[in-house]
């Protein structure tokens, strides 16, 4: 795909240099930049919001002279100082267009904060040259991270994205260690009330480089990103022990995390319940399923219409409930399935997009309003108990989501490996291939359909005796998107990639109340860098990925070959 | 013959065809009953259709968009609702400026062609950096890639637009020249109402021209019966791609401006339900069917104005109008379930997987 260049790398790093300003231009203009502002990463030295204007340069620079590797060294540092140079004049351009003109009238982010932002809060003629400056040494940054050994440039890249990560969930981690006393403070002293200090910075820096550094030193243990289930080579009572270590750390978050992060942590939990249902009919089936909402709402309406004195005589409790609506769940994912049996890929998204859509416009309509509560939607919904002992707390209803998601999940990874789950993926990967071999496709798919169904009826039970009401606006299509993303973004068909894509995209958003406005930008973006460079997700399903790279492991195979047969006739 | 016939029809059949029955039943029902009671009189029949003709002619620009792109790639645009957004939203600031200093109202052809021409613009240019950019490097890849691309696309595109002009709504100013109605013999036409069927007639005959005559045309039409072959011709694929995605924006942002001309406030969100609904339209006209998307379209736009009055009124739904929406969508499934090659059939690609 990529053939080699003939142009000169000064144009290149040009080209490159004026596209990453207009990343960075963008940025500011959505109002990432502003947004940003007072999230520091390192206290008083520099905010996520010059981050993100300042990333898009360093990165794009460094995958430029990366896939032109120009030759001699000071041809990488110029050429990296070009196209900083070149970002920087589009930065540049806009601070000046914008003292020109009254941009905000149309761009309502183009306020003369963001400029003084973009300028390091000096004025005009300083600002301007301030920002060309660190905009060159970023493109120059990026030059010398390319030059020097890739195992100091692994460590330090490593070492930059975690005092980012470090800085940013700086709440999150204080809360944990003020329990620990000593330890406690030691790690409060490397924090500022906003981001790390300058010291903690370093301290950061120099242990995880430490590491890294360290670690790639060690002779190169077999990667088991190819091997089905990594830890099966372990000891099994190591095994065990981890299994253990981790249930009761699950066991122990809420009390540890107080009521705040239990609440993000709820939410989370509900997401990687209906991802590990969609991951089914996705990712193991191959049914791109865009109203999967539906199947959450139809769980917590049930639950709603049951329970809640509201609507019905006699109220049934949240477990005299939870049968039905899971039976309801899987009626409406056959009665879903059965029409879609015979149609293909983008057909189905649209059709079950549809669907969705349908079943919040009946939720939402007068006519059904007696049954359904209609716009005002349903409350006074009942909440699990235990004999006297009512769960209504977000610390408490933790415990709920987690004995779900412990379930589902089993469930989910037993499937995988059950003879269900290898005609779920035949089914996926050809599906005339997998009729002509016998597999009953009626049957599979709507299993397929069912079993995401009922998870995220599940997921939707526990939503509803969670805040004891239900909207029909809750259940709109951005819903199906964010489960969708979650378990595109984790990797489609891995298990662990649910939990992983939940905690990243469910758990920002919370953690970092100034991104919520812009996550399905961020999404959006996601998914489309992730499909065009990483089509199996973070953490993927190692046949899914064998599956997206066939042709690549193929040659690669091929080649292997060709050389031993080489080396043989020799 | 009987036992072959039996033998061929499954349990899923049957319970597809219940459903179908028991909906056409409904719908049947339903409009005689409404008749009966005699609700409502000629003229609201009249109005109702005029308003579906006009929101007809607005899905059929758009699903035009629609068709042009699946007939040459064979993948739902999901993004293409959003190429519908971008054009009208940012032409919405041209018309305010052009309102600030008068000339809408003074010049208002002249107002409305630049109003026109940047939207259509805006929504050319999303169009093809949206291929240039998301689509391109995915050609030949699985099937599931590009379609999840697109609607990251949608995403991005939605809320990026979001982000530039804020959440709220914008407000379209009125034009003195469309205010009003004019009486066609007994019958009560609205000014902007005429203005937009007749001008998406006109328009649609234009890009179908450009499609069935013009050199660009039958180079897209060559590539979507087979690429390889194509390009062997001497035909630049690439290009030709371009030139098709170059086309629906144009036609998106013309809708757009149609489309703001009856409902004026643009905002971010305002792409998802037209999108779908042309989506829906050129599914039924027949995917990759110019004249079908504009028959699809039509018979949409007819069915979700009248539809609710004529077949649920009479069955005593309160508030039908507000389930036109999900009447569109019922349509959208059973027309895929049972008729998934559209009113028309597939006409640009005869032969494919």
């Amino acid at each position: 795909m990529r053939t080699p260049t003939t142009q000169s790398p000064w144009k290149q790093a040009i080209q490159t240099g004026l596209i990453a300003g207009a990343v960075a231009v963008l940025l500011s203009l959505v109002g990432m930049v502003a947004a940003f502002k007072a999230r520091y990463i390192i206290s008083g030295v520099f905010t996520m919001g010059q981050v993100l204007f300042l990333a898009p340069i360093l990165m794009m620079t460094y995958f430029m002279i990366r896939r032109i590797s120009p030759q001699p060294t000071r041809t990488v540092l110029i050429s990296g100082l070009l196209a900083g140079l070149a970002g920087g004049v589009v930065l540049a351009a806009l601070i000046l267009l914008g003292s020109i003109i009254d941009l905000q009238a149309m761009f309502i982010n183009a306020s003369p904060e963001l400029y003084r932002l973009l300028a390091f809060g000096q004025s005009m003629v300083p600002g301007l040259v301030i920002l060309l400056v660190v905009c060159m040494i970023m493109g120059v940054l990026a030059g010398a991270i390319f030059i020097i050994p890739s195992r100091l440039r692994a460590s330090i890249i490593q070492a930059l994205l975690w005092i980012t990560l470090v800085g940013l969930l700086r709440d999150l981690i204080l809360t944990v260690t003020n329990r620990w006393g000593p330890v406690g403070r030691l790690v409060k002293a490397l924090f500022a009330p906003s981001g790390l200090t300058i010291v903690g910075a370093l301290i950061v820096f120099i242990l995880i480089a430490g590491i890294y550094y360290w670690r790639m030193g060690q002779p190169a243990r077999q990667s088991s990103a190819f091997q089905l289930g990594g830890s099966s080579t372990q000891k099994p009572l190591v095994r065990w022990l981890t299994i253990g270590g981790i249930i009761l750390l699950l066991l122990l978050l809420p009390p540890i995390l107080g009521i705040f992060f239990s609440d993000i942590l709820d939410t989370v939990f509900m997401y990687i319940l209906m991802g590990l249902g969609l991951n089914i009919v996705v990712g193991f089936a191959g049914l791109l399923d865009l109203g999967y909402v539906a199947f959450f709402a139809i769980g917590a309406y049930t639950m709603g219409v049951l329970t809640s004195p509201e609507l019905n005589a006699n109220p049934m409790t949240y477990w005299q409930a939870l049968p039905f609506a899971m039976i309801a769940c899987v009626v409406s994912g056959v009665i879903l399935g059965l029409p879609v049996l015979k149609m293909r890929g983008d057909y189905l998204a649209i059709v079950t997009l549809g669907f969705g859509e349908i079943v919040r416009l009946l939720a939402l309509s007068d006519w059904l309003r007696p049954w359904f509560g209609g716009s005002q939607g349903i409350q006074l919904i009942a909440q699990p108990r235990f004999g006297n002992f009512v769960l209504n707390t977000q610390q408490e209803l933790y415990y709920l989501f987690l004995i779900g998601v412990g379930i589902v999940a089993f469930v989910a990874w037993r499937l995988r490996d059950s003879r269900m789950g290898r005609t779920w993926m035949a089914l996926r990967e050809d599906e005339d291939v997998a009729i002509a071999m016998g597999i009953n496709h009626v049957a599979t798919k709507l299993m397929a359909f069912a079993t995401g169904a009922l998870f995220s009826g599940i997921a939707g039970t526990i939503f509803a005796a969670k805040l004891q009401s239900v909207y029909p606006h809750s259940m709109n299509f951005l819903v199906s998107i964010n489960v969708l993303s979650l378990i595109i973004i984790g990797g489609m068909g891995s298990i662990p990639g649910v939990f992983v894509g939940a905690l990243v995209l469910m758990g920002s958003p919370e953690l970092l109340r100034e991104f919520a406005e812009f996550r399905y930008l961020v999404y959006g973006a996601l998914l489309m860098a992730m499909m065009l460079t990483r089509p199996e997700g973070l953490w993927p399903d190692a046949r899914r990925r064998l599956e997206l790279h066939e042709e690549e492991i193929a040659a690669k195979a091929r080649a292997e070959v060709e050389t031993a047969a080489m080396g043989s006739t020799k | 013959m009987l036992r072959t016939w039996r033998q061929r029809i499954t349990a899923t059949d049957i319970v597809v065809w219940a459903i179908g029955l028991a909906i056409a039943v409904m719908v049947i029902y339903g409009s005689i009953k409404t008749l009966a009671l005699g609700k409502y009189d000629a003229a609201t029949w009249i109005d109702l259709t005029i308003t579906g003709l006009a929101l007809g002619g607005v899905y059929a620009l758009i699903a035009l968009g629609y068709t042009l792109v699946y007939g040459i790639l064979r993948m739902i645009n999901f993004a293409h609702s959003e190429v519908f957004m971008s054009g009208p939203f940012t032409a919405a600031f041209a018309a305010e400026a052009l309102a600030r200093v008068g000339w809408w109202n003074t010049y208002p052809l002249l107002s409305l062609l630049i109003v026109t021409v940047v939207s259509a613009g805006v929504s050319a240019s999303i169009a093809i950096l949206l291929e240039r950019i998301a689509y391109r490097p995915l050609r030949g890849a699985p099937r599931l890639v590009p379609l999840i691309t697109a609607i990251g696309a949608s995403f991005f595109l939605q809320y990026t637009f979001r982000g530039l002009y804020g959440s709220g709504l914008k407000g379209y100013p009125d034009m003195e020249l469309l205010k009003g109605f004019f009486m066609l013999g007994s019958i009560r036409v609205f000014k902007t109402q005429a203005t937009v069927i007749i001008g998406a007639f006109v328009l649609m005959l234009i890009l179908y021209a450009i499609v069935q005559r013009t050199k660009m045309g039958r180079a897209m039409r060559s590539v979507s019966e087979d690429k390889e072959v194509a390009a062997l011709m001497g035909i630049n694929v690439d290009r030709t791609i371009s030139s098709t995605f170059f086309l629906g924006g144009i036609s998106a942002g013309l809708a757009g401006i149609l489309y703001l001309l009856l409902f004026p406030q643009a905002h971010f969100f305002m792409g998802f339900i037209p999108g779908l609904k042309a989506f829906t339209a050129a599914v039924l006209g027949g995917i990759g069917n110019v004249p079908g998307a504009f028959l699809g379209a039509m018979v949409l736009g007819l069915l979700e104005s009248v539809g609710p009055s004529l077949f649920l009124d009479g069955m005593g739904i309160p508030a039908a109008y507000q389930l036109k929406d999900a009447i569109a969508f019922t349509i959208l499934v059973f027309i895929l379930i049972f008729r998934p090659t559209g009113i028309l059939g597939e006409q640009l690609t005869q032969a494919k997987a």
